[in-house]
This record gives C-alpha cells, structure tokens and sequence, in this order.
C-alpha cells in the first residue's frame, strides 16, 4: 500500500541521514576540529586589491668613511646576531648608523607607526609622541596615526617638520582583550583605506610605552618582530605560547623559535596588511570555535611568525619591560613600557 | 564573550559541520612541520668571525644556518637560477670537472640553467645532469689576450640579461669555469646582490687590499675607503641587480681602455669600486671560493668551491 511503503521509505532515508553522515564523520574525525568563519564577518578590505608606492631598493652610498669591518672581527660576542634562516637580530654594535643613514635617506622614504588609545590609554600619547619625536627615526618623515575612541582627549604635541598626526576614529569594545584583538582589523582596514598610499614602511607599537635611545632604519625591513624581554633565555616548551590545539594559534611544545611581544611589529606595508589580515582570520577562526588564545593577538602573532619567519629580528632592547633590571647583554634600552596599574586602567 | 570554552560549544557545533582540516591549512599557508634545535638569544652559534657586515647583510659562514628552513621557504617561491661561466681556449679542459661537481652539489634539488660560453662548442663532454639542471651552451669568439676574454665577460653577461636572461631567470650567478665544488653550496647564497670575501684578502686591513688606488682609473677607490675585498670568481644576485652591476663595471672597462689604462686586477677591480658603493645586500665567506694554492686555516671549516690548481702561465698562453 502507497502509505505503508512511503513510510517506510521515509524511514530509510531518516535512517540514511543520520547514518552516512555519522559514518564519514567517524571516519574523518581525527580528535581536533577546525572550522572556517565563512559566516563571520571579514572586514570588506580584506578582498582588496591595493596600490603600493613602489617598493625602493637600497642602493647607492655616497663616499663615507667608517671603521673597516673585519672578516674576523665580531663585535657582539655574547649574543646570537643572526638566526638560523639568516634574519639579522638587530644588538646594539651590530650596525653602523652612519652607512645606514646613508643608504635610506635619500630615499625618500616615509615611516608610519600605529597606537591604540582607547578609554583611559589616552593618557599615555603625550609621553609616548614626545620622546618619539625625540628618538624615533630621526631626520625621516614620520605619520602618527593615533586610534582612539576620543579624539578630543588625543592631547596636541609639538611635532617637527616632515612629522604628522592623524587620529583614526576607532570604536571602543566592552572588555580589554577584545579592544587588544580588534586593532589586527583596525590596523588592517586603516592600510587599505589610507595608509598604503602614505608610507613605505609601517611599525605598530604600543601606546602605553616610551622611546628612551634611538631607534633608527637598522629597524627596517620586509617583516620586522621583537623579542619577548621576558623569555630570551628559556627553552621553547617554556614559551607561554597558546597550547591548546583547539586555537589556530596553537604551537606544540617541540616547536617554536623565540616568543615574539606583540607591542613591536612592522615592516613594508605590503608585508604589514597581509600579516594582520591572517591574524584577524585566525582570531576569528578562534571566536568561531569560542576560544580565546592565552594572550590574545600577542598568541596569533607568535603562530604567524612561527610559520612565516619574520625577516628581521629586533633585540630586547628595542621591546624592554622597565621592571625587569637590565642585563649586561642589553647595553640600551630604547622602547619600554610605562609603569602603570593594570586593573585601573582596563575596566 | 565566552573563554577558553572549547567543551560544551565545540561538540554541539561539530555534530553539525563536516570538518575541513585541509581548508584551514591551506588559508593559513602552514609550513611544514619541521624539528630542530631551538636558537637562544644568548648562545651565539659563531664567535669567532662577523656574522653580519654593518649594513646589515648576513655573512655565509659553516654552522650559522639550517638549511632545511631556508629550502623550505625558497621552494614556496619557485624561482630559477642562472649560472654564466665562460671556458675559452685551454680553460676547456676544466669543463668537466666543473660540471660533474656543480651537477651534485651546487643548489642540490632546486632549477638552475647553466649557461656556458664556450669557443669550442664540440670539446663540452656530453654529461647527464640532475633532472631539475639544465645545460646552454652558447658558442663565443676568443680574445687573443686573457685579460680581455676575462673583461667582456661582463658585458656578454650584461646584454644576455637584456636579451634572454630576464625572462627566463629569477636569479643569474657568475661562476669562473677552473673551480670544483667540494661540498654543497645551496639557497643561503640567493639574495639580490651577493658578493664573495676573497681568500686571499679577508684577514687583511684596506690599505692592503689589492684595489686599484690609481685615480685615472674608473676602478679607483681612495685611501680610506673599502669594506671587504671581492673575489671576481663568484658573484649574483637579481636579475636586475646583475645587469646594473656588469653594465656599469664593464663601463668602467670601456672608459679606462679608452684612457689607456688598464685596472689592477681587471674586471675584480671594477666589481670592488662597484660593491662598495652598492652594497651587497649579502655575503659569501671564503667558504665559497677558496683559492687552492692557500693553506685552509681552521677558520674556514668547510671548503665548499675551490680554484683548480693549474700553471697559470701554461693555461693562459
């Protein structure tokens, strides 16, 4: 009879429905799950095709003199100088200004850095612009691009010529560590809708610190991380990388080079709008799957440079923490944080 | 907003979605998993020569790389490399030993074209390269002196990057045709502009170097001034980067002929003139051209190209 075989076909297929996919499920699974975040929100410049100024190579010296460079002459004895895919890590007595200086300024080049001060990081600009402006990149012109959710609390500084300021209306978000992940897009979205076609070169660096020695074009290069002042010296399985394998931040305890701080990374801009678009999508990736990565964006920033190595290492001295005291290997510090209460300033 | 809550969510969820493992991968371009040693910051891998020039280029020396990352970057980029060698007149006779060592160890399972000049096409052994190796031989005239087959190198250099080069090589190496290789030399040497520390000047102070110091020369570079001393033997880079330097070295050859003038050490001393004022952006160290007739000391730990040992009066009449 029609009703009893249609029902009983609809019991087949119920049954197929439940059955097949439970059986390819069972034989895919392989203890993790990964998802794509198709149905969250990709900021629209993400797809973007963007115009680069173009890109200038280092070139021509002008007649310099300078203290021969000797074949059997290390000058830093005590320190790795160069990593094992030959990335120069920048140490006081490596370089020589001079010869660098040469080389870049003629150039033409313009240097821009990003802050986030939001609620009460605004507090923090004014120091932080001053002794920039004392130390960063001198000689070179220089865009300031301050985010923050209250432009009018941006205070005004002094700044010399070829050095601008612009403050990026951002939005403020309910916890501290949401604020922190955001600026991947913040920053991203910012080079795509503006500063692509102002600077060659981009840094972004923490508000809540202080330029104390100089920091020059020894920085520059394709992509630029900093050394963690806090675990240069431990063992990898030490580093306080996200170990869950359920994060894409997630990096095993046999793996891993150094523990890179999120307060220092830059590069071309080119480099810096691909790298924060895949942190942002691995940030999102994590959201997907309701986790949050040990220590936020710093998390997706040491999984990005574990896979794509970074082509310039900063020491310590250009990332320090000012409560820690200073080892003979750091002979300068020349960006460290401000002492400051934590939990006043986050709520 | 929830936290490190990867429990209740992640198994409701997954009832519902097939898992795409691969998909997230291939996103995120992980590399692939690779085990080795972890650098420290404060255990430097090589005291005892300069690891870095003061412009920031890396010097190539034994024990300061893992290969394995480096080829494992470099294969992302799928590149060609060009290697130009010339073997005029008695330098025939060095073709095979060149050929059958660059064949094991020169950029061991990556593309490289070969391109040899040669005037005598029919004296090239007939070998079997590694599949990813390829041979070019490209028949050329002689000059009846040593000094100028050695000077035109450039310029042939220069008008084969504009001609042909440039659409087939992302990279073009000069190598002299009277050297072996002994040990592998591999993708650490692939930067734009790279230049060779000579063995036989790396220990010594400028004023000693062997620069032309002559001022009606284009070669000349003033007391003072000098950082390393080139050899002429191997040098590469960019595609782009070679033509500028050979055009512009090879000017200096034409403009000091016409002056009468010939440089001390030939093209050597226009490609010295020329890095330093455009500086490698990396550097060989003596590892990767040894002159045979020096003792190695035990600075250099790997000989990895060595010159033949030959009678120069004998090979060069």
């Amino acid at each position: 009879m029609p009703c009893r075989r249609a029902g009983k076909s609809l019991l087949v297929i119920g049954l197929l429905t439940v059955i097949v996919p439970g059986l390819i499920w069972l034989t895919l699974w392989n203890g993790t799950v990964h998802y794509l975040p198709y149905y969250l929100p990709c900021p629209e410049t993400f797809s973007m095709k963007l115009q680069y100024a173009e890109e200038k190579p280092v070139q021509l010296f002008h007649q310099l003199f300078y203290p021969q460079p000797r074949s059997l002459d290390q000058k830093r004895k005590d320190v790795l100088t160069l990593t094992p895919w030959l990335a120069p890590i920048v140490w006081d007595g490596t370089f020589n200004s001079e010869i660098l200086d040469s080389a870049y300024k003629p150039l033409n080049l313009t240097i821009g850095v990003t802050a986030f001060a939001i609620g009460k990081y605004t507090r923090f600009v004014g120091r932080f612009i001053e002794s920039a402006e004392k130390y960063f990149m001198k000689g070179y012109r220089v865009n300031y691009y301050i985010f923050s959710n209250e432009p009018q609390a941006i205070p005004r500084v002094q700044l010399q010529s070829g050095r601008s300021l612009s403050i990026v209306p951002v939005k403020k978000y309910s916890h501290w560590q949401e604020i922190s992940m955001r600026r991947m897009e913040a920053i991203n979205r910012h080079i795509a809708d503006v500063s692509h076609r102002e600077v060659n070169y981009l840094f972004c660096l923490d508000v809540d610190m202080v330029f104390h020695n100089p920091w020059g074009v020894e920085t520059l290069g394709e992509m630029v991380a900093a050394i963690h002042p806090g675990y240069y010296k431990v063992h990898r399985s030490q580093f306080p990388y996200e170990r869950r394998s359920s994060s894409a931040a997630f990096i095993p305890d046999s793996q891993g080079d150094f523990y890179y701080g999120g307060a220092v990374f830059g590069g071309l801009v080119k480099q810096v709008y691909e790298f924060t678009k895949a942190c942002h999508m691995t940030i999102l990736a994590d959201k997907a799957n309701g986790i949050m990565a040990a220590w936020q964006e710093e998390s997706h920033v040491n999984r990005h440079f574990f896979s794509h190595k970074p082509s310039k290492l900063l020491s310590p001295e250009y990332i320090w923490d000012d409560t820690k005291p200073q080892p003979p290997e750091v002979h300068l510090i020349r960006f460290s944080t401000v002492n400051k209460n934590y939990r006043e300033i986050r709520d | 907003m929830p936290l490190a809550g990867d429990g209740n969510l992640k198994v409701i969820s997954a009832f519902f979605l097939i898992p795409r493992q691969a998909d997230l991968d291939e996103t995120f371009s992980v590399l692939p998993r690779m085990s080795y040693a972890q650098p420290f910051l404060d255990k430097p891998q090589r005291t005892d020569v300069l690891l870095m020039s003061p412009w920031l280029a890396p010097i190539m020396w034994e024990g300061t790389f893992n290969r394995d990352i480096l080829n494992t970057q470099y294969r992302q980029k799928n590149l060609v490399v060009g290697v130009a060698t010339f073997a005029v007149k008695k330098y025939v006779r060095f073709i095979e030993g060149f050929l059958r060592s660059v064949n094991i160890f020169f950029l061991s399972g990556h593309r490289v074209n070969f391109y040899l000049f040669t005037d005598h096409p029919e004296k090239v052994p007939s070998m079997k390269l590694a599949p990813e190796k390829r041979l070019f031989i490209i028949p050329v005239e002689s000059y009846s002196r040593w000094q100028d087959i050695s000077m035109n190198r450039m310029d042939i250099i220069s008008s084969y990057i504009r001609n042909r080069w440039r659409y087939e090589v992302d990279y073009l190496y000069s190598m002299d045709i009277d050297v072996q290789l002994f040990e592998h030399i591999g993708v650490e040497i692939i930067d734009t502009l790279v230049g060779t520390i000579s063995s036989w000047q790396y220990t010594k102070p400028r004023e000693n170097n062997s620069y032309e110091r002559r001022p009606e020369s284009r070669a000349a570079i003033p007391r003072g001034e000098g950082d390393f001393y080139y050899a002429a033997s191997f040098y590469g880079g960019s595609v782009s980067e070679v033509y500028k330097l050979t055009t512009a070295c090879f000017k200096g050859v034409t403009e000091d002929r016409a002056n009468g003038i010939e440089a001390k050490w030939h093209e050597e001393s226009h490609l010295n003139k020329y890095l330093l004022y455009h500086k490698p952006t990396r550097l060989l160290s003596p590892e990767y051209y040894w002159d045979d007739e020096l003792i190695r000391p035990p600075i250099i730990k790997v000989k990895r190209l060595s010159s033949v040992r030959k009678n120069l009066k004998e090979v060069r009449s």
